[in-house]
């Protein structure tokens, strides 16, 4: 689960991370207001929503007076929001940021990412504060810095004097402010059950004080559940509406732009049959993963999603039974055909657990548009097939 | 032979009477498992599927002289239980649960290594070696006996694999999955060397997924050590960018992890790589020879 910048910042403050200060506001009246509060006399209209690159999108402005203030957030608010990360369709922006305007000496890149590899959280830092971090790492790796942390001895000394001597810090007083910053992001990442700490730009600032710009963050969602005051922060306008309607019944649901929806069992089988339509020539609609307790009410919820999607012209079920049953499958697609109305052709492929009982059920229902796949690779020809009126 | 498991391995189930652990423990009793016992605390002395509960694993080690454990538990418990396993001497721990926090696993897994316990998993189908021992929750029935090995990040992709490969006339030595979380136990680095060194494995297939790099490292040790001829798939050829499918440690986060890389790293070291999970069966005939 990813939270906005203001959240994060919340976050920060808690554990005396600097900050610049700031309110959010909902309205136009809401973010003058706080912009008194705060007093400037410089200040900046931040859009919250949950993607980065929003500064280039035209989502984050300086404002020099309170009238300023009120323009900007009022061509901010509501405004459809385009950035690299966004895709083309953008985000509608519902909050804005307030915040005071920072004396920026210097701008660095920290963050903290779970190192597969090593199996510990890492502390990135750069001097090339305010770029697009993967572009750094392209080009000029070289100044990108790596700490990794053994979680059982924690953030110690020496891991503070490779950041501050890798990120060319000299000033003494420097050294100590940044090394007590990363330590504070560190047991925030741990406390938390953070996945990741962004903060780019961390400035530094006239005075040599070090602060965080901006900030995003992302949490482990196995771990949710003993964080009820980050579960809070979750924003549900942030999210695909159809993606949270599946999850609410066990599926895992990402819709894509192609033509053949698909329902799966298994993440990697959903995958694999995404590329194997790919492979034959056809365009997979979404992925969706019925899980490991499918039946046949969340079957039916399935098709009923896939089928919102206009551009579907035909569905492959593709079900390796192990845990789930193939024969409950079965049912849940006769379910489907009598609570929707399923008129795209249906390729189904069940192997594994009860398979034969489910070939059964599916041949005595003689249902027009059900066609049987008999093994992965002829169940997406045909989808691919069908896809094409050519079956 | 095979690797990790066979007829005589000793298997404890940790979170045995629960419904999960219940249902499983059943089934793999069933496949021929040398279940000797199971763990749950406060149910100690009862019996359970005709064998002993035990409330701690250390008491079930003492008493069975079981070296694997099949792990059930909730995922908050996870950690716990891996950590007891191995406080207990246990030598393999299969972590067959979803969902366990990162953090936990973090720490869980550094206690595992240090007390040289391994862990499959977690969030994995299991390990099972044909037609002698099961230890997870896979069909199987489809694990003929024969001369591949298999190593897969996904559970169903095991399955659709290990199907094919039997449908070609060949079977199963010991099948993998090793789960596609962010921090999981043996991973294709530990693995392939231990079919390497099997002498009935005459062929490996290995499946892997986006994200990550643990494809890259396989590459790499491939060509360095392994001279038995692999067949790779990786899933997520069309995935998008920065989606999470699914696993948790199944998204593309910048331009690492793609399935590109890691299928062309893959073919660089000589393994055969196909672009359907559908060819898995034919390229495996294909290196070894029709039968």
């Amino acid at each position: 689960m990813n939270i906005h910048e203001y959240q994060a910042k919340q976050i920060f403050a808690k554990y005396g991370v600097p900050t610049p200060k700031g309110k959010i506001a909902h309205s136009v009246e809401e973010a003058v207001k706080n912009a008194e509060e705060l007093g400037g006399p410089i200040w900046v209209v931040k859009a919250q929503i949950h993607a980065g690159g929003r500064g280039l999108g035209g989502g984050v402005k300086l404002a020099k007076s309170i009238d300023e203030v009120r323009e900007l957030a009022d061509e901010i608010l509501g405004m459809t929001l385009v950035t690299h990360q966004t895709g083309p369709e953008g985000k509608l922006v519902q909050k804005v940021y307030i915040e005071d305007g920072a004396d920026i000496k210097d701008e660095l890149y920290l963050s903290v990412v779970l190192d597969r590899a090593a199996e510990m959280p890492i502390i990135m830092a750069s001097t090339e504060g305010g770029m697009d971090i993967e572009t750094v790492a392209e080009k000029t790796p070289e100044k990108i810095i790596k700490v990794a942390i053994d979680p059982s001895i924690g953030f110690q000394g020496f891991h503070g004097r490779e950041l501050v001597f890798g990120l060319g810090i000299t000033d003494k007083a420097e050294q100590g402010k940044m090394i007590k910053f990363a330590q504070k992001l560190y047991t925030l990442y741990m406390e938390n059950d953070a996945e990741m700490i962004e903060i780019n730009p961390l400035i530094k600032t006239g005075s040599g004080d070090f602060m965080a710009l901006d900030g995003k963050m992302g949490f482990d969602d196995s771990a949710l559940g003993r964080h009820p005051d980050i579960e809070a922060m979750r924003d549900i306008s942030e999210e695909d509406a159809d993606e949270r309607e599946a999850a609410q019944y066990g599926l895992s649901y990402i819709a894509l732009d192609g033509e053949i929806g698909c329902m799966v069992n298994g993440a990697g089988l959903a995958m694999g049959t995404m590329d194997t339509i790919n492979y034959m020539g056809g365009t997979p609609a979404n992925f969706l993963d019925v899980g490991g307790s499918a039946n046949a009410e969340t079957v039916a919820k399935g098709f009923e999603i896939i089928l919102k999607n206009p551009q579907v012209k035909a569905i492959f079920v593709n079900i390796f039974g192990g845990i789930v049953r193939c024969d409950r499958i079965a049912n849940g697609i006769l379910e489907a055909t009598k609570i929707t109305d399923v008129n795209v052709p249906v390729i189904v492929r069940l192997d594994g657990t009860n398979a034969p009982e489910a070939a059964e059920i599916l041949k005595n229902a003689n249902i027009d548009n059900i066609i049987v796949g008999t093994d992965l690779g002829d169940g997406a020809a045909k989808a691919v097939a069908a896809a094409k009126g050519e079956l | 032979m095979s690797i990790l498991v066979n007829k005589d391995t000793k298997v404890i189930v940790q979170g045995f009477t629960g419904k999960e652990g219940t249902f499983h423990a059943e089934q793999c009793l069933a496949y021929g498992t040398n279940i000797v016992g199971g763990v749950t605390p406060n149910k100690g002395g009862q019996e359970h599927l005709g064998k002993p509960v035990f409330n701690t694993v250390k008491d079930a080690v003492d008493t069975t002289g079981a070296t694997v454990s099949m792990i059930f538990v909730p995922p908050a418990f996870v950690a716990d239980a891996v950590m007891e396993a191995a406080d207990a001497g246990i030598e393999l721990a299969v972590i067959i649960t979803e969902g366990a926090p990162v953090r936990d696993m973090m720490y869980a897994k550094q206690y595992a290594v240090k007390n040289n316990m391994k862990t499959i998993g977690p969030n994995c189908p299991g390990v099972i070696t044909a037609e002698e021992c099961k230890i997870g929750i896979m069909p199987g029935m489809i694990f003929k006996k024969g001369n591949v090995g298999l190593i897969s990040k996904s559970g169903t992709l095991t399955y659709e694999g290990a199907n094919q490969v039997c449908n070609e006339g060949f079977g199963i030595t010991t099948a993998v999955g090793i789960g596609g979380d962010p921090i999981i136990g043996l991973s294709y680095k530990q693995l392939l060397p231990m079919f390497e060194a099997d002498p009935e494995t005459e062929a490996i297939v290995m499946i892997g997924e986006i994200g990550g790099d643990l494809e890259i490292q396989a590459a790499k040790l491939i060509k360095e050590q392994i001279t038995k001829p692999v067949v790779a798939f990786i899933a997520g050829q069309t995935a998008p960018k920065g989606k999470r499918m699914g696993h948790a440690g199944a998204i593309i986060s910048g331009s690492a992890g793609t399935a590109k890389e890691k299928m062309d790293a893959l073919e660089a070291a000589g393994v055969k790589v196909v672009v359907s999970p559908a060819e898995i069966g034919k390229a495996v005939a294909e290196v070894l020879g029709k039968k």
